[in-house]
């Protein structure tokens, strides 16, 4: 009974996820005739598929080009990934390992402030970056757009390695460290390389929520530094048919769906097997 | 400094909290090439003394010393001591080679030579065979050797191995614990601190035995003289297992009487004690089942347990509850009468304060 159930669960959510992504695919392919006149569904047999909807998006009938887009955003969603990464494990090392505090502020508490940075609302945050952006002569450069999203990213990063860190045996490091590792060796010779479906989750996280930010770039960036989702939502302002819309919508979130499958292999369980028994 | 002979010394460690003492006036002086054995129940210091010395928890007092050097002001990367834990650890993601290899390339040597000596040692310990395996794939005595022989193979001044032999089974303890001996004799002229639970370990391995009990060390001295000679009740029941069983009893007019059930003369090792009320202790090994003397008394089986080849059968008297140890696997059932025997010889007399007044065989 519970076979089904799980098995109808799992048909249901899928259906759920996939159905408005594959609408949105099939039309992408469509001309004209097979939007406007009636609902169709399947290639070759209710329509005959063009490319002209990835013509208008990709700079080849003129329209419009979301390649600098796309490599805008691969470039901010990167380095964003990597400064969070980079400073968000050690941040997370150090709070997993080390006792700080004062008073009777400790561990935990500099944990929620880190996370208590994704509760506020991005709204509240954009005046105070556009000024800070502006005297800093940041406004609509790729810098100053890597500095706001590591701002966000940052705080995910820690929260979901502290966790990690948490469950790796502290006898590792402290073993490390007797055989002539220092604190800092220590975590990078041996914690590092366990580390890697920790990372891989947190810096899949990153790049989802770096890749798909609109508020941030729409308020901080003008026309130098255009995003994807910002050119994205650009399209739908003007008077874009919808199978232009839909490939843009796909061509969006290709990238991801490509990384996915590439990082799912790092995501196996038993990454740190064999160091405790 | 590496692998020199140097003692290591204690100076009053103390290592407290606002809410409890963990270590309290440890002095000792360790000398290279033998093995101590830190002995007692679980929380009673070993760990903490060991995790003190190797810098993993910082004294709240006193110094350690390492021949000349202040070791508690030195990093712990730079102590130069190796450490085997309860748990199998090891490194992961190397290979059996590679681990053994780490702590060599840390400490300066060149990938040739740390291979030579990781092979050599690995050898010793062998697990030749089994060098390009990563940890996860060997068995629990499998890895505990390699953390073994990560922890020989640099030839450190001090070695601590933590309870090693605890998460393996009883057969592979017993084969362990002679291939330690072995090791640690043949290989190594540090000075080595190997802390256990088990009275039996710590008889076959120990050149020297310290009894630890809430932080401190209660005594300390050859193991057969402590086994022998326990200063306290709380060392004689830490070093005898299964516990020494103790019962209230006074020597009067030349005869010992437990509680006015069992009675018998005052045996030669107690001759010289006055008159008064004592507190009387047996090895579980020297309690006799049978008998129909006055030192006899008839009990009921509270609970019969066998261990290995022995049956430890927990018997409750009148006067209260003796253990005794019997060869071969023996079957009783709870509730069954018994009668057992108490051998005057082999008794301990033990002041109403818990200090020992009189062993057997002195």
């Amino acid at each position: 009974m519970s076979r089904i159930f799980k098995y109808s669960f799992i048909f249901i959510w899928s259906a759920f996820v996939l159905t408005p992504l594959s609408w949105a695919l099939v039309t992408s392919f469509k001309p004209p005739a097979a939007v406007n006149n009636g609902a169709t569904f399947i290639p070759w047999l209710q329509f005959q598929p063009t490319l002209d909807g990835w013509k208008d998006i990709t700079g080849i009938s003129g329209y419009a080009n979301l390649f600098p887009p796309l490599i805008n955003s691969a470039t901010v969603t990167f380095f964003a990934t990597l400064v969070s990464l980079t400073f968000g494990c050690m941040a997370a090392y150090g709070l997993s390992r080390f006792s700080y505090g004062w008073k009777h502020y400790k561990n935990p508490d500099i944990i929620f402030f880190f996370i208590s940075q994704r509760i506020m609302p991005p709204a509240v945050l954009a005046v105070p970056f556009f000024i800070l952006l502006k005297t800093l002569h940041l406004l609509d450069t790729k810098l100053g757009l890597v500095l706001v999203l590591t701002s966000g990213l940052m705080p995910i990063v820690v929260w979901l390695l502290v966790d990690f860190f948490n469950q790796l045996p502290k006898e590792i490091d402290e073993m490390a460290m007797l055989e002539g590792c220092n604190p800092f060796e220590a975590f990078v010779r041996t914690i590092l390389p366990l580390s890697k479906p920790g990372l891989t989750v947190a810096g899949m996280f990153s790049i989802i929520f770096g890749w798909n930010d609109l508020f941030f770039a729409l308020v901080l960036t003008f026309t130098n530094v255009q995003t994807l989702p910002v050119a994205v939502v650009a399209l739908n302002g003007t008077v874009t048919p919808f199978w232009t819309l839909c490939a843009s919508a796909i061509f969006s979130i290709l990238p991801l769906i490509g990384l996915a499958f590439v990082v799912e292999r790092f995501l196996s369980k038993g990454g740190f097997a064999g160091a405790v028994r | 400094m590496k692998g020199s002979t140097v003692n290591l010394n204690l100076h009053n460690v103390s290592v407290e909290d606002e809410r409890e003492v963990i270590l309290k006036d440890i002095t000792f002086d360790f000398k290279p090439g033998k093995i101590y054995v830190l002995i007692g129940r679980t929380g009673s210091g070993k760990t903490s003394l060991m995790r003190t010395i190797a810098g993993l928890i910082e004294p709240t007092d006193g110094e350690i010393y390492l021949g000349e050097e202040r070791l508690d002001e030195v990093p712990i990367w730079q102590r130069g001591i190796a450490m085997v834990y309860q748990q199998f650890i090891n490194y992961p993601q190397r290979t059996v080679l590679n681990n053994v290899e780490f702590p060599l390339l840390r400490s300066g040597i060149s990938k040739a030579d740390a291979k030579v000596q990781a092979l050599a040692m690995l050898e010793k310990v062998g697990l030749t065979e089994f060098k390009d395996r990563k940890p996860s794939q060997l068995s629990g005595g499998q890895q505990q050797r390699v953390a073994i022989a990560r922890a020989l193979v640099r030839n450190t001044r001090v070695i601590l191995l933590d309870e090693p032999l605890m998460n393996l089974d009883y057969k592979l303890r017993e084969q362990l614990r002679e291939e330690f001996r072995i090791l640690f004799k043949t290989t190594s002229n540090s000075v080595t601190i190997y802390a256990t639970t088990e009275p039996s370990e710590s008889l076959f391995l120990g050149d020297e035995l310290l009894v630890m009990r809430q932080g401190r060390i209660i005594q300390h001295g050859k193991p057969n003289y402590v086994f022998e000679n326990p200063s306290t009740i709380d060392v004689a029941q830490i070093v005898n297992d299964p516990p020494m069983s103790i019962l209230d009893g006074e020597i009067k007019g030349g005869r010992v009487n437990i509680d006015g059930s069992i009675n018998f003369e005052v045996p030669n090792h107690l001759k010289s004690q006055p008159d008064g009320k004592y507190k009387i202790g047996m090895r579980a090994s020297e309690v006799i089942l049978g008998g129909n003397m006055s030192n006899s008394e008839e009990g009921s089986v509270s609970l019969a347990e066998v261990s290995g080849s022995e049956t430890l059968l927990y018997v409750k008297l009148r006067i209260g509850e003796v253990v005794l140890q019997l060869e071969g696997i023996h079957d009783y059932h709870i509730g069954q009468r018994v009668v057992i025997s108490i051998a005057p010889e082999r008794i301990f007399l033990f002041n109403m304060d818990s200090t020992l007044c009189a062993a057997p065989g002195n």
